[in-house]
């Protein structure tokens, strides 16, 4: 008994393991990002107040809200560069406090400067001896190549307009091979064509299946890229979720000539409606599956109505996140 | 991990001190002051003075005062060079955003600490031995005064500087860029004075004088040190000759360092940078 007890014992502890083992690897891998009620003061101020986010692996996460509400802090906690007064953080599955945690992210900070004295190669080579990655000088030079600075790769950082500082930023945050890039502000001193190659470095980075947290002024831009959008509002989280989500409800504006009752009725029955004149507005479910206005043209022909023009809007983030941060404010704001 | 971080960034030190002027400036200085101080010690022998021609003996006895002197003045330049190098680095790097994305890598703050220190080190260190066995050899070459453990005296005042630039870095992770290396420079200035003045007070027998060299050389091992470097550089016979009531001489020293102050030193150098390796974990960038 003695002698066949440890291993009759171990036989099923070992199933129960490797079963365990099993059940962690089938796990989906943890959020790239991960918050939850982080707070920091500074002095009798506070900055960040219970803020609670994540960003799923993959995912294009953009950061909303207007100057002084707290963006730049949450993104300095989650790197570790400023200490939270409360709250937890996690990236790419290790504790925020674990600075391996970043062997994987890049950071374009907002406040952007790089060794002078260093050229851009140079800066790209400390970059990614410090995040311990095994990058080839080719591939450091492609990163180059992608911001527009190969040409530049051997001058001094100290001759660089600020646009090309920012440039060279966006290379650093990608060239250590990061499975998450957060960027801060990432085109305050682009021009339109920089706005636009950043747009497009964010999209590849999408489609490589990168997580990516962008911060930034340029709804349009945020628009364009994001999949979700945490709005920030004095420190808290004023909302949050898919563009679908956010920008839910839409309209279709049609011109329109003898409605009688019937049409009237007909408009109705589609959704919200109002009028000016001759234009109606109609409200469209977030569900529709591009049947409703078809439909509803269709039926307003049949009854007579004279169709001059139908035309599909959509509330545009911008007036989202002003209906948003004016809800919230009530009326202690200007 | 770690090691590669201190590595990594006790290079982009020494890279920065390379590239930049102030250091080929303060190289400069340094070789116009071995070139002058090679002209005036090959001067020496054969002076006329009022009391005749001086002899060989005497001439090496004043060649070991002025040794000490222009040590000294390397040791001003090095300690001046290296707390304006280690001034702007943790609180000047934070304010400009340079260390933002440094410290955003998977790096220990405690890390970049020490290879920033070590860089300096070996930068500040690096030139007082260079500067410092030049100037021996010149006075070597002119006068042929070679001093009793120039080994000894060159690591004194290699340790010198790493207390101040030690001090320096902890000032700059509390206090803004130019505040830190004002503030090192002073105190290191203020403890020399403190020294001299407590050497007075030592010939002229008043204690209470005397005290106050001997505690700020506890609290800033400074000038500690700076004498223990003297008493290496300086002929042995110069004090008998100055005899009993030098102590007021700043540019002689009459006893070796006891190992027990190197030992305070060595304290003082792992808790100063003990104290800034928690300031600037703590810090907000």
């Amino acid at each position: 008994m003695s002698t066949a007890g440890p291993s009759a014992v171990a036989g099923p502890d070992d199933v129960a393991v490797r079963a365990a083992a099993q059940l962690v690897r089938d796990l989906p891998p943890a959020p790239a990002l991960w918050c939850d009620g982080l707070r920091k003061r500074y002095g009798r101020r506070t900055a960040v107040d219970g803020v609670s986010l994540s960003v799923g692996r993959g995912e294009v996460v953009g950061l909303l809200g207007p100057n002084g509400a707290g963006k730049t802090t949450v993104i300095k906690m989650l790197l570790g560069l400023v200490r939270p007064d409360a709250g937890e953080v996690m990236v790419l599955g290790r504790p925020g406090s674990d600075p391996a945690a970043r062997a994987r992210v890049g950071y374009l900070p907002e406040l952007f400067r790089y060794q002078p004295w260093l050229t851009a190669a140079e800066v790209l080579e400390l970059h990614v001896r410090l995040s311990g990655a095994d990058v080839p000088a080719v591939e450091r030079h492609g990163c180059l190549e992608l911001v527009g600075l190969a040409a530049r790769a051997g001058d001094r950082v100290g001759g660089f307009s600020k646009g090309m500082q920012q440039r060279l930023g966006l290379a650093v945050a990608l060239v250590a091979r990061p499975e998450l890039v957060v960027l801060d502000e990432p085109t305050s001193a682009l021009d339109p064509l920089g706005r636009a190659d950043v747009r497009d470095v964010v999209l590849s980075l999408k489609e490589r299946g990168v997580a990516v947290l962008l911060n930034s002024h340029l709804i349009g831009e945020v628009e364009r890229v994001c999949d979700r959008v945490v709005v920030l509002d004095r420190g808290t989280v004023a909302a949050s979720g898919t563009l679908a989500e956010l920008l839910g409800r839409r309209e279709v504006r049609l011109h329109l000539g003898s409605v009688g009752p019937e049409g009237q009725a007909r408009l109705a029955a589609a959704g919200p409606l109002e009028r000016e004149g001759a234009w109606f507005t109609v409200g469209l479910p977030a569900e529709d599956d591009g049947t409703t206005v078809p439909d509803l043209v269709a039926d307003l022909v049949a009854l007579g109505v004279r169709v001059h023009a139908v035309e599909p809007t959509r509330i545009s983030l911008e007036e989202r996140l002003l209906g948003i941060l004016r809800a919230n404010s009530g009326d202690g704001r200007p | 991990m770690t090691a590669r971080t201190v590595l990594t960034i006790a290079g982009l030190t020494l890279r920065e001190a390379a590239r930049r002027r102030v250091v080929w400036a303060l190289l400069a200085l340094t070789v116009v002051l071995l070139a002058l101080s090679a002209w005036g010690f090959s001067k020496l022998v054969g002076l006329d003075t009022e009391f005749g021609t001086m002899t060989s003996g005497e001439a090496r006895l004043v060649a070991s005062l002025l040794l000490n002197l222009i040590m000294f003045g390397l040791s001003l330049i090095a300690a001046i060079g290296t707390a304006f190098l280690a001034g702007p680095t943790l609180a000047g790097e934070l304010e400009s955003g340079q260390a933002l994305v440094l410290l955003a890598r998977p790096v220990r703050r405690s890390s970049v600490l020490l290879g920033k220190w070590l860089g300096l080190v070996a930068f500040g260190s690096g030139y007082v031995v260079l500067a410092g066995l030049a100037q021996i050899l010149v006075v070597g070459a002119t006068v042929g005064y070679w001093p009793p453990a120039p080994a000894t005296g060159l690591a004194l005042l290699a340790a010198e500087t790493v207390v101040l630039l030690t001090l320096a870095l902890l000032l700059s992770s509390v206090v803004s860029t130019m505040a830190s290396g004002i503030v090192a420079v002073g105190l290191f200035g203020a403890t020399w004075v403190a020294g001299v003045v407590g050497g007075i007070g030592g010939a002229l027998g008043n204690e209470g004088v005397e005290s106050v060299g001997t505690v700020s050389r506890v609290l800033l091992p400074t000038d500690g040190l700076w004498r223990g470097a003297m008493n290496a550089f300086q002929d042995p016979i110069a004090l008998v000759q100055m005899g009993p009531g030098e102590g007021g001489f700043p540019f002689l020293s009459e006893a070796a360092l006891s190992p027990a102050y190197l030992a305070w030193a060595a304290v003082w150098i792992a808790m100063v940078w003990g104290l800034t390796a928690l300031s600037f974990s703590r810090r907000d960038a």
